[in-house]
């Protein structure tokens, strides 16, 4: 047993951690929220110039990461300071699945990817399919040596910036099945490709994405056709890991900033910390925090693991982060008062951080039913 | 014991119901639904709607204009307003300056002030909270010191979460008159016209993005004697009355059911694996867990506002409702978010000033997200659910009032 990070790893977190506290403070973040992009290009290059993405990807994918603990490590740190770039979706989703299934041309992306020189998303979930990753509607028809796509992929993040998205379309099976479901890289400015953008409540942006008659050839396919699920499950493992370290994050700042606001804030002539009411609710906070962590430990450690023990530990954590990040965006405002309701407190756009995360990649009921079936099998 | 409505109130239930169907028009009750803001014309209009009607002043005496309702009445009132989307009216001269005014305004001031409230000429805030006096409102600083010649008195200070300040030409302000005696006793109830010189509002934008609060400052601000409200320093009486005023329809048991029938019918249509969400076991238990928690504080609800029929005022309930109210309230509007599944997360920023044209809502559900977090404030404005609490245990516990 030993719970405490490599050296490589603790270098990246206290670099990355020194360099968010200097550059991404909370007026540089929100003027980058009320940009038209949602992001900051300079902040993006100079992610990828200290190597935060490059730790995302394995040695062999052309990275020095790409474990568990490499996410949750880059991701805690993003959280705390509420970054809003798409560092998830440009290289943890898309990027990690062309890592994982491109061939060799395919995989030429990653490097500039790494190098901060591509953006990418993942367009998956559709209007009907809730949280079901196996539900998939969009469809490859192979026309002679064409394929073609059609359908309606839905709050697809990052679909703006991307220079090419990695869409599921099903080439075969029923409307849920989990054999019949393919990966295509589709260049965004792909013919039939339509994007209809818009901010998201938490920052950054997102799209509803339709396809109509997009034409592609197998060279796009990535992987195997028909064959993509199992990949998908383990890169929303992966993005779960980080998402959740992410919101663990974002709850360490919760907690700091309503720590320093019961300290400093005085009523009835004391500061508020003093009354019980209060303590006793801050303490619960911290329990939570506590387990929170371990949770995401779980989850990380058990990434590289066969499929049914990792998918325990990423529907375990991601129910508990639900559950602990409501508690803990829902108590840091009420604790807070009126000054946590207003935009321009860090708190504000923290706990939409932490709150929306459970609308990505399945929510605490989601994946307390999906615990259930996994421990059952 | 006898659960069921009268005659009376079933006959006025349908005059209510028919009233809204003819008289609120479409336009408004799609924004409500929609959660759109109105915007000052529209509800300047919806306030002419029930002032023709005579219904704009429920809880006024008719010796005032007002429509003398009883409590079960105003109760039907809320409950189909709320069902219908209409807009709420603006509380603040209404229903929370025109009763200090009644009790304790004199005869000038309310042949004055009460009939610009009815007419909508005036559009009143408050001035109640500032940045260091929240919860504990008595601690308040801003100042109001009479001139020599005894004509004015000159006002500094600030005033914060001021609610629709921006369309205000009146705010009633708490301001501190004498800083030798203990904090209640030292504070003045004031009227002042925002268009006064000293007088400034500055936007504060809220975490969804709306603008409906402010902050108010005052900079030697010149009022005449003449609006302060009953004797000075006495304003702390005329406030904790006000107070109470503030509290009607606390438990919000209208907007609570209005908003658990739009999740039941997002959850009708919304599919889980292939099936509706309101099929879904874990989500059917999340919304009937809330709903059974409703029906029972409907009932609470109904308890105290019959003993307010009958004349007794509410105190300590009035903090349970709040608490209650909040409580089921807010667990709504998780359930509002969480039912949208991914088409929570879109900012409709410009929904919230009236379009909201090229956001993906499949359900038409609106911007449940958006409110969610707008609606944090409830367990914090108007008394704390903590301080609620306190009220509570002071009273049961400690055995004082």
């Amino acid at each position: 047993m030993n719970f405490d990070l490599t050296e490589e790893r603790q270098m990246l977190q206290d670099t990355l951690r020194r360099f968010l506290r200097d550059r991404y403070d909370t007026a540089t973040r929100n003027t980058i929220l009320d940009s038209d992009s949602g992001m900051s290009a300079d902040i993006w290059a100079q992610l990828a110039e200290l190597g935060v993405i490059g730790a995302l990807f394995t040695e062999e994918q052309g990275g020095f990461g790409g474990k568990g603990f490499d996410l949750a490590v880059v991701f805690e740190e993003l959280g705390r300071a509420g970054v809003v770039e798409p560092v998830l979706d440009s290289a943890v989703l898309a990027g990690g699945l062309l890592a994982d299934l491109g061939n060799e041309a395919q995989q030429a992306h990653v490097e500039t990817l790494i190098g901060g020189g591509l953006h990418m998303a993942f367009a998956h979930g559709e209007p009907s399919s809730r949280y079901d990753l196996n539900r998939v509607q969009t469809t490859a028809k192979t026309d002679g040596d064409a394929i073609v796509l059609n359908g309606h992929k839905a709050v697809v993040a990052n679909a703006e910036a991307a220079d090419y998205l990695v869409v599921s379309a099903r080439e075969s099976g029923a409307v849920d099945d989990e054999a019949g479901i393919s990966l295509f890289l589709v260049p965004s400015d792909a013919k039939g490709l339509t994007i209809q953008g818009y901010a998201l409540l938490a920052g950054g942006r997102a799209a509803e994405v339709m396809l109509d008659n997009v034409q592609l050839t197998a060279a796009d396919r990535l992987g195997e056709a028909g064959s993509a699920f199992a990949a998908i499950e383990a890169r929303m493992a992966a993005a779960s890991v980080a998402q959740c370290a992410e919101t663990l994050g974002a709850m360490e700042t919760a907690t700091e900033l309503t720590r320093d606001y019961l300290g400093t804030r005085k009523q009835f002539g004391r500061p508020i910390g003093t009354f019980q009411a209060l303590a006793h609710r801050f303490s619960d906070l911290l329990i939570e925090m506590e387990q929170a962590r371990s949770a995401v430990i779980n989850a990380a450690g058990h990434l590289e693991e066969d499929r049914k023990l990792r998918e325990i530990n990423v529907s375990s954590t991601k129910n508990l982060m639900g559950r602990a990040g409501r508690l803990v965006a829902e108590e840091s405002i009420q604790m807070h008062g009126g000054i946590a309701m207003t935009q321009e407190y860090e708190l504000a756009h923290i706990a939409k951080r932490i709150t929306m995360a459970d609308h990505r990649f399945g929510d605490t009921d989601h994946h307390l039913e999906r615990f259930i079936a996994l421990v059952a099998a | 014991m006898d659960l069921r409505y009268s005659d009376e109130d079933k006959a006025f239930r349908d005059e209510v119901r028919s009233f809204l169907k003819e008289k609120l028009p479409k336009e408004f009750s799609d924004k409500i639904r929609k959660g759109q803001e109105l915007g000052r014309e529209n509800q300047e209009r919806w306030h002419a709607i029930l002032n023709e009607q005579g219904w704009l002043a429920p809880n006024w005496p008719a010796s005032f204009g007002g429509a003398e309702w009883n409590a079960v009445q105003r109760h039907i009132f809320e409950e189909e307003a709320a069902a219908a989307n209409a807009p709420r009216i603006v509380p603040f001269g209404l229903s929370m300056l025109a009763p200090v005014l009644q009790k304790f305004g004199s005869k000038e001031q309310q042949d004055y002030w009460l009939p610009r409230i009815l007419s909508g000429e005036d559009w009143w805030c408050q001035g109640y909270s500032e940045p260091g006096a929240g919860s504990d409102l008595a601690s308040l600083k801003t100042t109001a010191v009479l001139n020599d010649a005894g004509t004015h008195y000159v006002v500094n200070g600030q005033k914060t979460w001021t609610t629709l300040g921006q369309h205000a030409n009146m705010i009633f302000c708490l301001v501190r008159t004498n800083k030798d005696v203990k904090q209640q006793e030292g504070i003045s109830f004031l009227l002042i016209d925002m268009d006064t010189p000293g007088v400034e509002v500055r936007p504060i934008i809220l975490l969804d993005g709306t603008h409906e609060v402010n902050e108010v400052w005052f900079t030697d601000v010149e009022v005449p004697v003449e609006n302060l409200v009953g004797e000075q320093d006495k304003g702390w009486t005329y406030a904790k009355y006000l107070l109470t005023h503030e509290r009607t329809n606390i438990a919000g048991v209208g907007f609570s059911q209005a908003g658990l029938a739009a999740v039941k019918r997002v959850a009708r249509a919304e599919m889980a694996g292939g099936k509706p969400l309101a099929q879904n076991p874990h989500f059917a238990a999340r919304m009937a867990q809330v709903e059974i928690d409703l029906m029972a504080m409907a009932t609470t609800n109904l308890r105290i506002i019959s003993q307010a029929a009958a004349g007794s005022a509410p105190g300590v309930e009035a903090s349970m409702l709040k608490v209650k109210g909040t409580i089921i309230r807010q667990e709504i509007n998780d359930l509002a978010r969480r039912a949208v599944g991914a088409y929570a997360m879109p900012f409709a920023s410009e929904a919230v000033e009236g379009s909201n044209a090229g956001l993906p809502d499949p359900h038409d559900a609106g911007p449940v997200a958006a409110q969610y977090f707008n609606y944090r404030k409830l367990s914090i404005f108007g008394g704390s659910n903590e301080i609620q609490r306190g009220i509570i245990a002071k009273v049961k516990v400690g055995g004082g009032a």
